[in-house]
């Protein structure tokens, strides 16, 4: 027994420190963000600063900063194209379901294909251009609708689930197959529809590849693409400054504005991350684990 | 409700069922234009392609934009790069959340067990870009984490940005560190699925905590380690480009060990502009893609049918 109360504290410790591996480098990039930007001249990144400052933030949240555009670009995208993904995956999801339709499977080997068979993003993007998406919000949002098919399998699974009788005797009484989908099939699959709205939801939040193929109006940049060019273009750091007085002998904090902007840009993530969390593993269950 | 044994036409169970197909309508168009419609654009890796002319007036080539880019010696440096950063990201990736979740199921309180998992999970939402961020906090050269050490250790500086014989390891790391909550979280359910009774009869014969390991848990996730590896297979010629380009960018100093297909694709495509050649590199890439999915999933299923894809 001796050895295995000595596993089980070595275990833990393990555990503690893979854990702690996981959470220190994001600690660190918020205490960068938090540190003077003559603290970081002097001694680096450090885990805990030698001099706090909020200039990072100031700047960010107060200068003249395409922040709050970028910030209102990364909702909008987030928010109508996991709406409308949502909604054209739960429908078709429905039908792919429905056992009364004699070509439901036809249906799906038609989605299924295009899920095995990538042509890649050279296509892509020419048919993208050819819609005249270019440098439109749409851009954003239309070529990624499905991220992946593999969502629609998800719901339709789930919703074959769904006793016959209960639509047999909503047909008896007269509904339609858009009343039986959204009045009965939607509400029932709420689990399996919170699933793919996180899905989703994280895609449209994280995607930049999108911009960095068909945006060049920096007024078009969602939060990820404007994160990623600040790190290469520091220009657009000075142009914030320009904007704001931070006193004679201010030093630029490029260094902890480019981290503030990174933290600024995991907000959400942590806020919603508790129901995140359980509707993702719960998806990932379905979804992977061979039954 | 048509009289039984009377089949109705395709036009007649399309016109009763009106409602439901148009349901999938929107799914439908989507997967038509981004889906099939994309797949006569392969054609233009034959074409010297231009915008103006499109894909029915542009002048064929034959094979040219493949010699142009097999001729490069870049070709095989890239094919072997995407094919090598994915071994290891599967390999690294599968034996350390493996040896996580047989951890992990060995812990005794609960809370502590969800607590740590919830952190161990988290960097998987954090976009690519977020972790280049991370990335750079550790090794950029004046500020970065790992500089500061070695001085602490009285040893020097490294230039990592301009040092690629490092890059494959941070690589896996960065991949392996966002990653594994995903697989530990997949592993862990399969573990928590075997039944315990087989544990039991084990130990009633005198069977140590790693003959159980070794002789049930690991053979019983077997399945489930050969089709989440046979699922990352099927991209291994496909470089996740939100990584490697979000971390490395157009850094051509450490090209020789981070370019993969799909960054080159990019800039063939974006910098250099020339789509015919971007698609010939495509094509290239989604043929060999294509065969070694088959040609792996035919050899798990000569060895085990069960663990087959398909």
């Amino acid at each position: 027994m001796a050895t295995n109360r000595l596993f089980n504290s070595l275990n833990n410790v393990f555990i503690t420190l893979v854990s702690l591996a996981c959470t220190l480098p994001m600690l660190l990039v918020l205490m960068v963000s938090f540190t003077d930007e003559r603290a970081i001249q002097r001694n680096g990144y450090q885990l805990w600063p030698e001099q706090f400052s909020f200039d990072a933030y100031n700047l960010l949240l107060l200068g003249s900063t395409p922040l709050y555009q970028s910030y209102m670009i990364s909702i909008i995208i987030t928010v109508v194209g996991t709406a409308i993904a949502v909604l054209i995956t739960g429908l078709a999801g429905y039908t792919l379901s429905s056992s009364h339709l004699r070509y439901r499977n036809h249906l799906a080997v038609f989605f299924f294909i295009t899920m095995v068979f990538n042509t890649g993003i050279v296509p892509w993007y020419l048919i993208s251009t050819g819609l005249g998406l270019r440098n439109t919000i749409w851009a954003l949002i239309i070529p990624t609708l499905l991220f992946n098919p593999f969502n629609l399998f998800l719901v339709r699974n789930y919703m074959r689930q769904i006793p016959q009788s209960l639509t047999e005797a909503a047909r008896i009484d007269g509904a339609g197959d858009a009343f039986i989908a959204f009045r009965i099939f939607f509400p029932l699959s709420l689990p399996v529809l919170a699933t793919i709205t996180l899905f989703y939801g994280i895609s449209y939040w994280n995607n930049w590849f999108n911009a960095i193929m068909l945006v060049d109006r920096e007024s078009l940049y969602p939060l990820q693409y404007l994160l990623f060019k600040l790190n290469s273009e520091i220009s657009m750091i000075q142009s914030m400054q320009s904007t704001m007085d931070l006193g004679i002998n201010a030093v630029l904090p490029s260094e902890s504005v480019k981290m503030a902007t990174a933290i600024l840009t995991i907000g959400p993530i942590v806020l919603f991350y508790p129901f995140l969390q359980k509707y993702f593993i719960k998806g990932l269950l379905i979804g992977s684990v061979k039954e | 409700m048509n009289p039984p044994g009377k089949k109705l036409s395709m036009f007649g169970e399309l016109r009763k069922n009106r409602m439901a197909y148009l349901l999938a309508l929107p799914a439908a168009l989507y997967t038509l234009v981004f889906g099939y419609l994309t797949m006569p654009y392969m054609i233009i890796a034959f074409q010297k392609f231009n915008y103006k002319t499109g894909i029915f007036g542009s002048p064929w080539v034959g094979l040219d934009n493949f010699r142009f880019f097999f001729a490069s010696p870049r070709a095989w440096q890239i094919t072997w790069t995407t094919i090598k950063l994915n071994m290891l990201f599967i390999i690294v990736g599968t034996v350390c959340a493996l040896i996580l979740a047989i951890l992990f199921n060995e812990l005794r309180s609960r809370l502590f067990s969800k607590v740590t998992q919830s952190t161990i999970l988290f960097p998987h939402f954090l976009s690519w870009v977020v972790v280049s961020y991370i990335v750079y906090s550790i090794f950029s050269t004046e500020f970065g984490i790992a500089n500061r050490l070695l001085a602490f250790l009285d040893m020097q500086s490294i230039n990592w940005y301009a040092s690629p014989e490092y890059w494959t390891a941070i690589l896996v790391g960065a991949n392996v560190w966002k990653d594994i909550g995903i697989s530990l979280v997949i592993y862990l359910a399969a573990i928590t699925g075997i039944d315990g009774s087989y544990y039991e009869a084990a130990r009633i014969d005198g069977a140590s905590r790693w003959q159980l390991i070794r002789h049930i848990t690991l053979p019983l996730l077997m399945p489930t380690i050969s089709i989440l590896s046979l699922l990352a297979l099927g991209k291994i010629m496909y470089g996740s480009f939100d990584m490697i380009y979000a971390i490395v960018k157009d850094n051509g100093l450490l090209y020789p060990t981070t370019d993969v297909i799909d960054t080159y694709v990019f800039r063939s495509l974006r910098n250099i502009g020339n789509p015919a050649q971007a698609m010939a590199i495509g094509l290239y890439q989604a043929i060999v893609g294509f065969i070694l999915v088959f040609g792996s999933n035919l050899l798990v299923r000569k060895i085990n049918p069960d663990n087959a894809l398909f």
